[in-house]
């Protein structure tokens, strides 16, 4: 590598490395360590009761399971979604692209009360379901709904570019040696698009996991059955207990980062084949 | 014919890709097709595997029309211009692919797999992934994956286009080496007429969505049967008006055509030229050397001619005087082409018989 003769767009490994640290470190690495240090102010018994107390436990086990969920069930739809977005032309399909984001631009609450109100027994879906004997509002399926909506932007956006630049021959050398549509799929088209599919599941995953606004309405927040974790760092806000709130907030971080350090890892691993 | 297109037509919006293509390749046979870009090559050989379906007409492999057989039933293998090798896969992986596919034995699958890549030879680099190979080595993983299922007709699509000169000249013999080794008929498209003169036993000329011309590259070089044939292979240069060289004065119908470098010959002004008239004063406007010779540019009557000069000869310059005698030329009349040759030819060569 030709380390002086090559013209940077950028001034300066120096003053690029400085910005980039200084910013990191204003937006995100204080913040976060100024929560570590907030959590352990009055001693470890925040920590303790965050790790211990059941009905916190119950509050990690809803909101990881959901969100896992929710990232789940996008992964499915959404890859469908961006498939076809990608692949097919038809009328309105500009519209329904344009429809993707709007989980990004509504208030977080205003999709909360309209979730609930449509999920609700009496609702027009709600209803539905109620008839067969399924409750959507109020339970975990209901926590599943919301958050899949507010997470569906970040699955369908991270593989719709990936879909587009895939190059066709991949799949007629697939169907050139005699191979089936699924097997294509799922030999061929899905390898290059899991790196994608994992960093909009880590996305959406880690989005869940933070979503308040919209989740509260249609959670019914039933300790043990429907709180989430936010809404127990908020009560514990509201009750001053601001080491406890910071402790809880500190469990959930370590765990997300893991998850998100986790799937950076496998993707990276991914991104070798394809240099070539 | 092994393989045959009849009354082929296929069109892309207002762009003709195919306008009444017809043409036969005998079992065995390594043909190219060569044309500029647009001319609708790729599209022709897209639809012989399959990948693109005429709008009208008939394609039959080995006597059998396949217009409704699916890609993968053909019996074809496909080489894509940028090999689309799977990059997620090995290349054992790669290559077995289309024998899995076949739900062949695992051992089968192996030594063939290992078979094919002695052939290529690339024996021990089974475990590597598509990005771990150069450009000539990916081309030849592509090429082992299309043989592994034996297939009778291999297209290839721009074989040679991705790879750098030198490796592209090895790589032309040894793609015309194994289609005659292993006895399938192979079709590839290039616009590059070096790649067709020198790989292809047989070359399809396609400009505009039709065939100009099929033939062997030494027929296609003497015998080109339409203008854009005679200008597109070989180096050329056109003529507005050849009836003005000594020579060619009662040539027929309109007097546009072109000449070739080798169809002029140049002697420097000091030579002794004993028959004078059959030559013309030319100035010469540009040389070039080009490691073998030197590419002159003559100026004669207002009309520039190229011609090609030996290096053992006294050096000539930009601005030199000199005469230059021109064999023959090609004359269009129309769509058809003639070879003209010089009137005074047998008694210049006679005169000069003895003159460098």
């Amino acid at each position: 590598m030709k380390r002086h003769s090559a013209k940077r767009i950028i001034p300066g490994f120096g003053i690029s490395l400085g910005l980039t640290t200084s910013f990191v470190s204003m937006i995100v690495l204080i913040p976060m360590l100024f929560l570590a240090v907030q959590s352990t102010d009055a001693g470890w018994s925040g920590f303790r009761q965050a790790l211990s107390d059941p009905r916190i436990l119950a509050g990690y086990e809803v909101s990881f399971l959901c969100s896992f969920a929710a990232a789940g069930v996008n992964c499915v739809f959404g890859l469908i979604l961006a498939w076809v977005l990608t692949r097919y032309r038809f009328p309105g399909r500009r519209l329904i692209d344009g429809l993707i984001e709007l989980p990004f631009a509504l208030p977080t609450a205003v999709a909360g009360i309209a979730l609930t109100a449509l999920y609700s027994d009496k609702g027009w879906i709600g209803s539905a379901f109620a008839a067969m004997g399924i409750k959507i509002a109020y339970t975990r399926a209901g926590i599943i709904i919301a958050m899949t909506f507010i997470t569906l932007p970040f699955i369908v956006r991270t593989i719709q570019p990936v879909l587009e630049q895939l190059d066709g021959a991949y799949e007629e050398a697939g169907r050139m040696l005699g191979a089936s549509r699924g097997r294509i799929f799922r030999k061929i088209i899905l390898p290059e698009l899991t790196p994608a599919v994992l960093t909009g599941f880590g996305l959406a995953f880690a989005r869940a996991l933070g979503e308040y606004g919209s989740v509260v309405f249609i959670a019914g927040n039933m300790p043990f059955k429907t709180e989430i974790a936010p809404l127990l760092i908020m009560s514990k806000l509201e009750q001053f207990s601001y080491d406890e709130s910071a402790a809880i907030a500190l469990v959930m971080l370590v765990v997300s980062f893991t998850v998100m350090f986790g799937i950076n890892c496998v993707q990276s691993g991914a991104a070798s084949f394809s240099k070539g | 014919m092994y393989v045959e297109l009849q009354n082929i037509n296929k069109a892309f919006g207002d762009v003709h890709a195919a306008r009444n293509v017809g043409f036969g390749i005998v079992r065995g046979v390594l043909a190219a097709l060569l044309g500029p870009s647009g001319s609708g090559k790729t599209t022709i050989l897209r639809m012989i595997a399959g990948l693109e379906r005429p709008d009208s007409g008939d394609i039959f492999i080995d006597g059998a029309r396949v217009n409704d057989v699916d890609p993968g039933r053909r019996g074809i293998g496909f080489v894509f211009q940028n090999y689309a090798l799977f990059r997620y896969m090995t290349v054992f992986d790669n290559i077995a692919f289309g024998l899995i596919v076949q739900k062949e034995p695992a051992e089968t699958v192996r030594s063939r797999v290992f078979e094919l890549l002695a052939l290529i030879g690339m024996e021990g680099m089974e475990k590597r992934y598509p990005a771990q190979l150069s450009g000539g080595q990916k081309q030849r993983v592509a090429f082992a994956r299309a043989l592994a299922p034996n297939p009778k007709l291999l297209l290839l699509d721009e074989p040679f286009a991705a790879i750098d000169a030198k490796v592209r000249k090895e790589l032309r013999v040894w793609l015309r080496d194994m289609i005659h080794r292993l006895d399938v008929t192979g079709i590839f498209v290039t616009h590059d007429q070096e790649d067709a003169v020198e790989t292809a036993d047989e070359i399809i000329v396609t400009n505009n969505g039709r065939i100009e011309q099929k033939g062997s590259p030494q027929m296609l070089y003497k015998a080109p049967a339409t203008p854009f044939v005679t200008s597109f292979i070989g180096n050329s240069a056109p003529l507005e008006n050849y009836k003005r060289l000594k020579g060619f004065e009662n040539g027929s119908g309109a007097a546009t055509g072109v000449v070739r470098p080798e169809f002029v010959k140049i002697y420097p002004a000091v030579d002794g030229i004993t028959y004078e008239n059959s030559v013309e004063d030319a100035v010469v406007e540009d040389t070039a050397f080009r490691g073998t010779h030197w590419e002159v540019t003559l100026k004669i009557k207002n009309m520039t001619l190229p011609a090609r000069y030996s290096l053992e000869k006294a050096p000539i310059a930009a601005g030199d005087r000199v005469k230059a005698f021109v064999y023959r030329l090609y004359a269009f009349d129309g769509d058809n082409v003639t070879l003209l040759e010089n009137r005074n030819l047998d008694t210049h060569n006679g005169a000069n018989r003895y003159s460098i």
